[in-house]
Parts: structure tokens; C-alpha cells; sequence
């Protein structure tokens, strides 16, 4: 028995060690190509990224990549590719920008007012591609790209005129340009230096550690228990698994969908949060791309709350480290998106590999011991 | 001269299921040669072989004289056999001319297709076969019957001198069938071979010069359709002894397990495909459905489980109308469901096994419920799947393999078990046995026996003419759709039971 533990561990670890192990040896070549040293452009990475002030930044980095990872694995589990979390986030964040500059409460309140409302905005603009596809059988990957482009260089644009601060100026005198207005302080999500610090030395630099990290943390065991514990869960992974048997089970396939839409829209509105407690309004310069790298992060981590997490910490820490690289002149700083790219495409093979291994040795198993069992 | 095709001594094996049993088959050159069987007889199987998708496991092929094995159907195409597919293989946006060379495309220098050439050629083809359709015709806007034409000169195009008729008038209306007969004589005419599959025997009559009857996976006899008539040839097909029920009726109860009133459904065409049906299976009852597939026997088990539309009529579920229910209201409401493909529609494959067992009866205890009843109770739906694993005698070493380690009998069981458990008060069987083992298959067969002399109400779908005889306690005929007839299975003869499922019945009481 242990031994077949073992075993199953081992089967589990082999597809990204395999991954990352191809990756870093195919990025070499690249780097080789391009006339640097491999190893002191990793060593450069991983020595920039064992110092704590950098530890915070992939924190920080990896916080909404992992929510957005989430928000698109809720779609992947049942086969529903919401490919709209990038729209679905900006428009959340400067509409909770908005309302959350406008009202003043307590801090707790006010908080989890904004959080709220980028939720509701996050789902019901989803919700819009969910609707279609059950009752007009538009395909949500190309109604969300579509609804993405409304979003950010429509909605949003014009939102951004509407609701602009116009020539106010901030605390400092300085111009607040073109955004939203400033949020009170009680709406602005502290950072949890402190809870990190018990653990190691004061973080210096004025880096912050984000508190979304939290929101993170619970968004992904409260996916793991709908996805794994829930009777909506199971409806779910059965669609993705085997939609026609779901339906003769009795999973009602348009709510189905519309919920798993919905829901995958909720998370997705809170993509943004970080950057919103860090700016305290939503201006035209506000990260962009989360979205789809969620998509990456969520395939990588095989849409696992677990391997999400280890996704966005690896992508947070490639987009973070290789900052390093343009101080040290080891290498160019574009290679990691080279290696972003192959870790994904090796890790797809990788997986697919491993369970092609996995069923047949179930099946092999299974038979070995009814034969076993019969003599 | 050599025959077209000889096939001598073709055996094929699937897990469990000999197909072809050492069939022997002779088509001669410029004959329309019908084979025909029921569902599972084979036929499909042989043709498979034929045209180089299957190699068979054992004997040889002869085409004009020569030994050939094919190992793949381009190899069949190159030596002019060509398949005429049930289901038309065209792309609805081409027009037939793209159509027919798509995949033999002539070229020009640079790769370039050669259009002109094309359809000088697609001419050639039509004016020799008799054959028209406007080339430059989008196929989306022909008709089923035109559609089929494209489907012929796509394999005249490529050089057929023997085609392959897949049950050709399946999807065609009786108008556009004589269509069909006149340009297959036409094809004839100028020198084509043709193997026709079909089970309706008016038609097999029709058009057929020599007809073959192949019955669980062997050839039983081939002849001449002057010398037979249907009702001969029904039997033929169906089988001359047929065991006599192995189970006196247990007494059935009074009340009504499920009521279907005047049901009719619609197929994507608007055509009725079950029509006006009515139905009444008693508690303590099994309801036997025969038919040749495709009669609507799928539509009617979709509309009474709830996964397509009653156009109208109305169905009752213990005496509470279920027209409006949803498909979880109508399981709750105690349905319980064996769907013909346990892949396709019973299982999720790479589940584990009480996942599997509890897809159905995920919103019922001991899947989930109480106190925590938006909660999947793993505890209990691991317990609920030990119990059916050692009632149901599914051979696993755990119910944590998922469901595709297991053999189709034990997936089966799996299937069966679980609709048991949750004690159904109505069972919509379909096919409970197709495709698995002789043991898999009687203790199913028991357990369907066993849940009736607890008072369950099951209607039988099967293509098992032993398993409807020996299980049901009424037979009723699907023919087209409708309920042609109802029988005593302690009276039946082949003779009748075939006559009424291929229609042969209905021609003769109308004359």
C-alpha cells in the first residue's frame, strides 16, 4: 500500500517537474541563441527573487493572477470558456472605484461594500454571455471577446470620461489627472505587513503586502469546497465531464450554464481589488492583462485550487524576477515570456502524457486484482 | 467470369461480442445484392470490413477474382469500392462540385485546383449513371433525396464500381425512395455492383436481385426475392425458434406506474417521429418495446425521461402529470433510467465510481440530503456505491477507480445497481444487455425480475427478441412511430413478431 502511495505522488509531481524541467532547458537554448549564459541569467533571477521586499512583489503579483485563475477554471470545469474575465474585471473595478469614492462608512463596511459591488458588476456583465448562450445559443468564447472589447474601449472609456476627478488635485497638491475620485481611507483594504513580519524581518523598502492575498486564500477554498463538496459542484464537473449523462441524471444544463458563467463573473470582479486598494481610484493606466493570463495560470494549474496557486506563483515570480535581468544585463528581459510560453505548452503535453499513463495503469490494476480475486 | 465480391469464412471479434461468425458472402458483378438482419445481426460489422475500416480477424476477401486485404478504406477506394454513408458526410457550404472533389481534388500546375476539369469530369460521371444535380448548388439547399445523389457521384467521381448502400432509405420519404430505386437501376444498367443493407423487406423485394439474411453475426441463407415472400423472410431474419417464456407474469397490481396519452414528438424536421403513442404500464408490469431501431423507440425513451420535447400528448408519472417537470423532478419523482449507451449517456468515465453512482440521485440521500442537503455526502455515497458494488456483484478492487477501468458487464451492473437501489417506482430500460457478457447479461435480466415482484413498472426497450420474450409481460410493435400492435409474449411466433416490426403486417392487412 505504501508503496502504491508513493507511486501516486510520484504520478502527480512527474507532469510539471517534467514541464518546468523542459522549459528551463529549452529557454537555455533560447538564451544560448541570443548570446547569454543560461545559468547566470537564472542565478541572477533566483538570487533577485530570495530577497523579501521581492518575495512581496510575486505575493503581490501572484494575489489577482490566482483569483482570475480561478475565475476561469470555474468556467473550464464544465467545458464553458469564459474568455470575458479580462472585460469583466476592469469594468468591476472602476465601477466599485466609483461607488466605493462616492459613499463614506466604516471601514468594514465600506470595504466590503466595494468588494460587493465589483462581485455583482464581475457576474452580471458575465451573466450577459451566460444569458445568450442559453437562450440564443451564441458561443460564449466569442460573445465574451466581444463583450471584452465593449468593456474596455467602450465602457470603460466612457466611463472613465463621465466619472472623471476633472483637475482635482490630491493631498500632496498634485494633479489627480483623468480617473475616478479618490476612495476614503476606510475603503482602501490595508496591507498585512505584519501578519508576514511575524514569520521574518520588517519588510523595508515601503513595500507592501497586499490584504487581497486573503480574499485570495478564501476564494480558493471556497472553490474548492463548491467545486469537490457542493451538489452544485457535482452538477457541474458532470456537465464538463459528460454533458449528455449529466442531463439524463438531471442536471438542468441552461441553469447549469448560466450559473457557472455567473459565478465564474463574481470572482472575476475581484481581480482588480488589488490595484484599487493600491491607486485608491481607477485611472486609464490600470493593469491590464490579468484575464488572460488567468487563462494560462488556470490551464497550468490543471484547474486545481492547489495547482492554480503554484501557476500563479511561478508565472508571479518569472513577471517579477525578470526585472533583475534588465539591471544585470545577463539577459534580455523578453525571455521570460518565452519560458511563460513553453512552461504552458509543455505542462498541456506534460498532463496529457501522464493521465494517457494513469488509465491505463487503473485499468491494469483493476484487472490484476480480479484476476487475483477469481484463481 | 469471377464474382465482384467473395467473402469466405469472415469472423470478427469485439470484447465479448462475436460480430461476424465465419460469414460467407457472393456478390456477382452488376446484381443489386441486399443484405439484410436485424439490429446487431453483423451487417454493419461485414461492411466495415469490406470497405477496409475493420480488418476481420479471420478469412479472405476476393474483389474480381483477387485476394486483397484492405488496411484501410483508401485501399477499398483505389480498387473502386465506394460507401454510400447513412448519414451524409457533406459540408453544407460547398457546392456539390467542391463537394464531390473535396479530398480527390484535380490540380493544376501550382497546386491550384483544377475546376474546369472537375466538373467537365463530374459531367462524365452524371450523363454515364444517369445521374443529375446542378453542380454549383449549394448542398444546403438541396433536398435529403439530392443530398444522397451528391453522397452517389462523390463515389462514382472516384472511380466505384462496386458501392456500398448503407441503409440508404432510413432518412428518405417514400417518394424520394423510388427516386432512389430508379438511379440504383440506372447504376446497374451501366454495370455497377451494388450491396444494399436495409431491413425493410418490401423494399428489399423491391429493388433486390439476390438477398442475403444474416442473423446474429452468421449468414443463414441467401436467396432469390421471386421465390420469398416478407412474412419468409421476416422469419429468416428474426430467427425460427424463439424460447418460450422462461417466467410465468407475476400478477400485476392495479395502480399505473406510467401512462403515455396520444404522445407525439418531432424530429428536427418537423416529423412526427413518435406519433400518437399511447401507453400504460402497471405497477408489478414490464412493458416490452420491440422494433427495428430508429422507429421512434429513442424519441419516446427521451420524452418520458424529459430530455426532448412532447409536441403533445400528456405522460403520467404514478398517476401526477410530468409534462412540465424537469428532468430532476421527474427522477426525484421516482423514474429510473438504463440509457442504451452506458458511455454515452450513463457514465462519467473519468469519475470514480461513486461519483458515478450518485449522477441521478445526486439530490436524494444517501447522495446528499439532511441537514447539509446542498452538501454531496461523500460518506454516504461511498457506502450507498460498497453496497452496490456487493448487491450488484461489480467486479472492482474499490469504488475509488474511475468508471472507465471497468469492463462494459461491470460498468453495466454499475448502471443497473444504482437505478435499483434508489427503488424506482417506473424503470425506462434501453437495452439494458446490449454489448456484454453472458453472465452481465442474466443477472441483469434478474434483477429486472426481481425489482418487478417488488411492484417496479418497467418499459423494455430491447433489439433482443429473446430478452423482450422472456422478460415482458406485453409486447408492444414501434413501427414509423407509431404503436402498430400489442402482444401476448406466451403467443408470439417469429413470423408475427417480424411481420409486425418490419411493416410486413401492415402491407398485408391493407390489401
Amino acid at each position: 500500500m505504501k508503496r502504491e502511495t508513493f507511486r501516486q505522488i510520484a504520478l502527480a509531481l512527474a507532469a510539471p517537474v517534467a514541464a518546468v524541467l523542459f522549459a528551463s532547458i529549452a529557454s537555455s537554448i533560447f538564451l544560448l541563441i541570443a548570446g547569454s549564459n543560461p545559468f547566470t541569467a537564472y542565478g541572477d533571477m533566483f538570487e533577485y527573487g530570495s530577497k523579501l521586499e521581492i518575495q512581496v512583489d510575486i505575493l503581490n503579483r501572484a494575489t489577482p493572477l490566482y483569483i482570475s485563475g480561478v475565475a476561469a477554471a470555474i468556467g473550464f470545469r464544465m467545458n464553458l470558456f469564459n474568455i470575458g474575465v479580462e472585460g469583466q474585471y476592469r469594468l468591476a473595478a472602476i465601477v466599485a472605484a466609483y461607488v466605493g469614492a462616492s459613499v463614506s462608512l466604516p471601514a468594514v463596511f465600506h470595504v466590503a461594500l466595494i468588494l460587493l459591488v465589483a462581485m455583482l458588476v464581475g457576474g452580471a456583465y458575465a451573466g450577459v454571455a451566460g444569458v445568450l448562450k442559453v437562450t440564443r445559443g451564441v458561443n460564449e468564447v466569442i460573445s465574451t471577446i466581444m463583450l471584452n472589447a465593449i468593456a474596455i474601449s467602450g465602457l470603460i472609456a466612457w466611463l472613465v470620461r463621465e466619472w472623471q476627478a476633472g483637475g482635482k488635485v490630491d493631498s500632496t497638491g498634485a494633479n489627480l489627472g483623468v480617473g475616478t475620485e479618490p476612495i476614503d481611507e476606510s475603503g482602501l483594504i490595508p496591507n498585512i505587513n505584519s501578519w508576514l513580519e511575524v514569520f521574518t524581518r520588517e519588510i523595508g523598502k515601503g513595500k507592501e503586502l497586499t490584504g487581497i492575498l486573503l480574499v485570495a486564500i478564501a476564494v480558493g477554498v471556497l472553490y474548492h469546497i463548491l467545486i469537490n463538496r457542493t451538489r452544485f459542484g457535482f452538477d457541474l464537473r458532470a456537465t464538463g465531464m459528460n454533458p449528455f449523462a449529466a442531463r439524463a441524471g438531471g442536471v438542468p444544463d441552461k441553469r447549469m450554464v448560466l450559473g457557472a458563467m455567473v459565478l465564474s463573473g463574481v470572482v472575476a470582479g475581484l481581480v482588480g481589488m488589488g490595484e484599487i486598494a493600491k491607486l485608491g481610484r481607477f485611472s486609464p493606466n490600470f493593469v491590464g492583462g490579468l484575464g488572460f493570463a488567468g487563462i494560462a495560470v488556470a490551464l497550468l494549474g490543471r484547474n486545481h485550487p492547489g495547482g492554480i496557486a503554484i501557476g500563479a506563483l511561478l508565472f508571479a515570480f518569472l513577471d517579477t524576477a525578470s526585472g533583475v535581468l534588465q539591471v544585470t544585463g545577463s539577459a534580455s528581459r523578453e525571455i521570460v515570456f518565452i519560458m511563460q510560453g513553453i512552461i504552458l505548452l509543455a505542462a498541456v503535453i506534460a498532463y496529457e502524457v501522464v493521465q494517457r499513463f494513469r488509465i491505463r495503469e487503473e485499468a491494469r490494476l483493476a484487472s490484476a486484482l480480479l484476476a487475483e480475486e477469481t484463481t | 467470369m469471377a464474382s465482384a465480391i467473395e467473402l469466405i469464412g469472415i469472423t470478427k471479434r469485439f470484447p465479448g461480442v462475436l460480430a461476424n461468425d465465419n460469414v460467407n458472402l457472393t456478390v456477382e458483378e452488376g446484381e443489386i445484392h441486399a443484405v439484410c438482419g436485424e439490429n446487431g445481426a453483423g451487417k454493419s460489422t461485414l461492411m466495415k470490413i469490406l470497405y477496409g475500416m475493420q480488418p476481420p480477424d479471420e478469412g479472405t476477401m476476393r474483389i474480381f477474382g483477387e485476394e486483397r486485404v484492405f488496411n484501410s478504406p483508401n485501399e477499398a477506394i483505389d480498387i473502386g469500392i465506394g460507401m454510400v454513408h447513412q448519414h451524409f458526410m457533406l459540408a453544407n457550404q460547398l457546392t456539390v462540385l467542391e463537394n464531390v472533389i473535396l479530398g480527390a481534388e484535380p490540380t493544376k500546375k501550382g497546386g491550384l485546383i483544377d475546376f474546369n476539369k472537375a466538373s467537365a469530369h463530374l459531367d462524365e460521371v452524371g450523363k454515364a449513371y444517369g445521374l443529375t444535380v446542378d453542380p454549383f448548388d449549394l448542398v444546403e439547399s438541396l433536398a435529403v433525396g439530392e443530398r444522397q445523389r451528391v453522397e452517389i457521384i462523390k463515389v462514382l467521381f472516384r472511380g466505384a464500381k462496386i458501392l456500398i448502400f448503407d441503409e440508404p432509405t432510413a432518412v428518405l420519404v417514400p417518394q424520394e425512395v423510388e427516386e432512389l430505386f430508379r438511379n440504383m437501376r440506372e447504376l446497374k444498367a451501366n454495370g455497377a455492383t451494388i450491396i444494399f443493407i436495409d431491413h425493410k423487406l418490401e423494399e428489399v423485394l423491391e429493388i433486390a436481385d439476390t438477398i442475403t439474411v444474416l442473423r446474429q453475426g452468421r449468414t443463414v441463407e441467401t436467396v432469390k426475392p421471386a421465390n420469398v415472400s416478407a412474412a419468409f423472410l421476416a422469419e429468416l431474419m428474426v430467427g425460427a425458434e424463439l424460447p418460450k417464456p422462461q417466467l410465468t407474469a407475476a400478477k400485476p397490481g392495479e395502480a399505473i406506474g406510467i401512462e403515455l396519452n396520444e404522445v407525439t414528438v418531432l424530429d428536427s424536421d418537423e416529423r412526427p417521429i413518435v406519433d400518437n403513442v399511447s401507453l400504460k404500464v402497471r405497477q408489478g408490469e414490464i412493458l416490452g418495446i420491440a422494433g427495428v431501431e430508429g422507429n421512434g423507440q429513442h424519441e419516446l425513451v427521451a420524452a418520458i425521461l424529459g430530455t426532448t420535447k412532447t409536441e403533445t400528448g400528456r405522460i403520467a408519472l404514478m398517476g401526477n402529470d410530468i409534462i412540465n417537470s424537469s428532468v430532476r423532478q421527474r427522477r426525484e419523482n421516482g423514474l429510473g433510467y438504463i440509457p442504451q449507451d452506458r458511455q454515452e449517456e450513463g457514465l462519467l468515465l473519468t469519475a470514480p465510481l461513486w461519483e458515478n453512482a450518485a449522477l441521478g440521485h445526486q439530490t436524494s440521500k444517501p447522495f446528499s440530503g439532511g441537514w447539509r442537503q446542498w452538501f454531496i455526502d461523500r460518506g454516504g455515497s461511498r457506502s450507498q456505491t460498497e453496497r452496490i458494488r456487493k448487491e450488484y456483484d461489480v467486479r472492482t478492487p474499490n469504488v475509488e477507480v474511475s468508471a472507465h477501468a471497468l469492463s462494459g458487464g461491470n460498468q453495466q451492473k454499475l448502471i443497473v445497481g444504482r437505478e435499483m437501489v434508489s427503488e424506482p417506482s417506473v424503470l425506462v430500460a434501453s437495452h439494458p444487455t446490449r454489448g456484454i457478457d453472458v453472465g452481465a447479461q442474466a443477472a441483469v435480466w434478474k434483477q429486472i425480475r426481481e425489482a418487478r415482484s417488488r411492484g417496479l413498472a418497467t418499459l423494455l426497450i430491447s433489439a433482443d427478441l429473446d430478452e423482450l420474450i422472456g422478460l415482458s409481460d406485453v409486447i408492444v410493435v414501434m413501427f414509423r412511430g407509431r404503436v402498430v400492435a400489442k402482444l401476448d409474449p406466451s403467443e408470439i411466433t417469429p413470423r408475427s413478431l417480424g411481420a409486425y416490426m418490419t411493416g410486413a403486417a401492415l402491407e398485408e392487412g391493407a390489401e
